[in-house]
């Protein structure tokens, strides 16, 4: 399975300097399927790599480069669009990891603009958005009420010049109906940048990642979410983390991503919360299940994977004309 | 109504080439490329210092130029399109 | 995957994998005097996938996959299993391709200088790239050409020449002891077939040239030629390119340099020979 070989080189950089060309393949065919191809070139960066390796390892990194460049502008864009509110907005996910200067930011390939907002401001910074040239990506969310009364962000906003799209939140993921993070302490709690946007405390940057890991049970993209959670560990540790995880009733997932951080990339964790779960091996064999071509074996469902966080958008009459794709209804936007 | 002052992205952070009448503008902070004509290249330079509204930007620029057709609304028109592209911003 | 083929075009090393055997046979037979890639490390995946295990066998249908895909792709009949293949390996370029700036447009070299032709599908870049080809130009690539930030040289990208209805029969006539993939009938595009690029395009296959002349052919008009300034042709190559925005200012830089350093003149023309004529004029005036 090479999603091992992705965690077990992202963990022990030096192993790469004994693989073969099959190994190489392998690697980066899955490191791409994860999205972490970025990240794991800055992990081998100085070590003796095939000059081949070497050359997609920093296109890797510099496209993580050019992606960190736009996501942050499209941070800065929402702030200077959201100031005249005056309400807390704070940044999520790859954006707030990069904005912070976090190790978890670095190489990492960002896609949508993650913003969370006090629920009662929602109708201003919609309204406020809509007015600095972001659209709805469906038509008609008004005629989705479900969206609105049940989900915890607004319909999702495209903006119309750089295509770019932003996911407006006004609480963390909620798993269940009974488990309700409490997106007032977070907010409240939050630490601000330089330019006056804010980022969740680590201990929130943490719950949150954790949440998130386990929100998709094909834990798509879990490879990734655990090693944003290791880096959050190593550097930021884990004072005060369970409270704040009882705190939004995630305590049993913010353990449990923490038990697996532990596993796959050995973070240094507390020696009392090394116990063993037999539900966490399940969750370890989903994480790790990509072949050699980046497939996820086994396959339980039919799906097609695609590279969230891609941020190219080619015109769709170009891209019909290079594939021919006459038969595509519409075009969606990868990542 | 003067409308909101402007400040210009100070220069360093555009890389300007001209390709015929036309100017290319490479804004690093966005990593997006504007391609523009005059008067905007004279507009970003006269508001790198100091913040104007329309109707002072349009007596600098009338001091400074020779412009046709000095119309205070369609100034303040492209003023508000620079700031959506980000080349200038609310002072 | 069962079956698998790894091959370099240009400077770009591709790992092809299938459910399938014949798609990979073509690819082994077309390719066969292409160089595998560097360190055996391929730049891109492609795989021809069933989208179910029983479309291995029952109407077989190919779905395209590989490190970049675009979802809701529909699949293509096995017959046509060569086809994906191409389609497969053009998506990882227009999709991520990130050390060249990548531009929709053939290639040819003479005298060591680059023609770059840049257009629309059906304005003819593949069979101009062709003729020329046949003509004794060296054949850097139909589809993609490739500029190096660092340079400002042409990479090649010499795959498969895709020849679409007139031009297969036009080819075959030019070239009769050219080297053709199968028929592919009645395709989205019509009937398609593959052309392989000359020995001498696959020995030079990384060696780039200095851009010289840039032509925005458009067929189906009455001959005629005109300059385009350095503002036209940035914007019409910015159209042509996949990944201008991806490069960053790198992209910015190698472009806006492209279009000072290199005229650039939009022709008409009505058929093969009035075009190949135009070519040749306007080469000889300006290269």
């Amino acid at each position: 399975m090479s999603a091992r070989l992705v965690v077990e080189t992202l963990r022990e950089p030096a192993r790469c300097e004994r693989y073969d060309a099959a190994q190489w393949n392998a690697l980066i065919a899955a490191a791409r399927a994860e999205q972490i191809i970025g990240t794991l070139a800055c992990r081998l960066d100085g070590l003796s790599l095939p000059v081949a390796a070497k050359r997609i390892l920093d296109d890797a990194r510099a496209l993580a480069e050019v992606g960190r460049t736009l996501a942050l502008w499209e941070a800065e864009a929402a702030r200077r669009a959201l100031a005249p509110l005056g309400v807390p907005v704070l940044l999520l996910k790859g954006t707030a990891f990069v904005a912070a200067g976090l190790k978890a930011g670095v190489g990492r390939s960002i896609g949508d603009l993650d913003i969370l907002v006090p629920r009662g401001a929602l109708d201003s910074v919609q309204d406020a958005l809509l007015a600095a040239g972001w659209e709805w990506v469906k038509p008609d969310p008004y005629d989705d009420a479900y969206y609105r009364q049940w989900m915890h962000e607004l319909p999702p906003l495209i903006h119309r010049d750089r295509d770019r799209m932003i996911d407006v939140h006004h609480t963390i993921l909620p798993l269940t109906a009974r488990i309700t993070p409490d997106a007032d302490a977070i907010i409240a709690d939050s630490e601000a940048l330089q330019n006056g946007l804010r980022v969740p405390q680590p201990n929130d940057l943490l719950c949150h990642a954790a949440a998130h890991l386990f929100a998709d049970g094909e834990m798509l993209g879990g490879v990734r979410n655990l090693w944003d959670i290791h880096c959050l560990l190593e550097e930021l540790g884990t004072d005060g983390l369970e409270a704040r995880a009882r705190l939004h009733g995630l305590h049993h997932h913010v353990m449990r991503a923490v038990r697996l951080s532990h596993d796959l990339y050995g973070t240094d964790i507390p020696i009392d919360w090394r116990v063993r779960d037999p539900a966490d091996a399940l969750f370890k064999r989903r994480l790790l299940a990509r072949d050699g071509w980046g497939r996820v074996r086994p396959k339980w469902i039919e799906h097609v994977f695609y590279l969230r966080g891609h941020w190219l958008r080619m015109p769709p009459a170009m891209l019909a004309r290079h594939l021919w794709t006459k038969w595509r209804k519409g075009y969606h936007p990868v990542g | 109504m003067a409308g909101p002052q402007y400040l210009a992205e100070p220069a360093r952070r555009i890389k300007s080439v001209r390709l015929g009448g036309i100017t290319a503008l490479f804004h690093r902070p966005s990593a997006r490329t504007h391609l523009v004509g005059s008067p905007v290249p004279e507009i970003l330079d006269a508001l790198q210092e100091t913040a104007m509204d329309a109707n002072a930007l349009l007596t600098f620029l009338q001091d400074r130029y020779e412009v046709a057709d000095a119309d205070p609304a369609s100034l303040a028109a492209r003023l508000a399109e620079l700031e959506a592209a980000g080349l200038v911003r609310v002072a | 995957m069962r079956h698998s083929v790894s091959l370099k075009i240009g400077p770009v090393g591709f790992r092809i994998g299938s459910d399938w055997r014949v798609p990979i046979a073509a690819l082994k037979d077309l390719y066969r005097d292409y160089p595998a890639p560097d360190d055996g490390i391929a730049d891109f995946n492609v795989r021809l996938f069933a989208a179910r295990f029983w479309r291995r066998f029952i109407r077989p249908s190919v779905m395209i996959g590989g490190d970049y895909i675009i979802p809701d792709a529909a699949p293509l009949p096995l017959e046509m299993g060569l086809l994906a293949a191409e389609m497969g390996m053009n998506l990882q370029m227009a999709l991520g391709q990130r050390r060249y700036l990548l531009l929709h447009a053939s290639a040819v070299v003479r005298d060591g200088k680059a023609l770059l032709m840049s257009g629309v599908s059906g304005a003819g870049k593949s069979t101009l790239a062709a003729l020329l080809m046949a003509r004794g130009w060296r054949l850097m690539g139909d589809e993609f050409a490739l500029i190096d930030p660092m340079s400002g040289l042409v990479y090649g990208f010499p795959r498969l020449i895709s020849l679409k209805n007139a031009a297969i029969g036009l080819m075959r006539s030019t070239l009769p002891q050219g080297r053709f993939g199968p028929l592919m009938k009645a395709t989205p595009k019509g009937n398609i077939r593959h052309l392989v690029p000359d020995a001498q395009a696959i020995a030079a296959m990384e060696t780039p040239a200095r851009p010289a002349l840039i032509l925005f052919p458009t067929f189906g008009h009455a001959p005629a030629e005109r300059a385009v300034d350095e503002a036209e042709a940035f914007v019409r190559l910015t159209q042509a390119s996949t990944n201008f925005v991806g490069l960053g200012q790198a992209g910015f830089d190698t472009l806006t340099r492209l279009v000072r350093e290199v005229p650039a003149r939009a022709i008409d023309y009505p058929d093969t020979e009035s075009a190949l004529r135009l070519v040749e004029d306007l080469w000889s005036a300006t290269a």
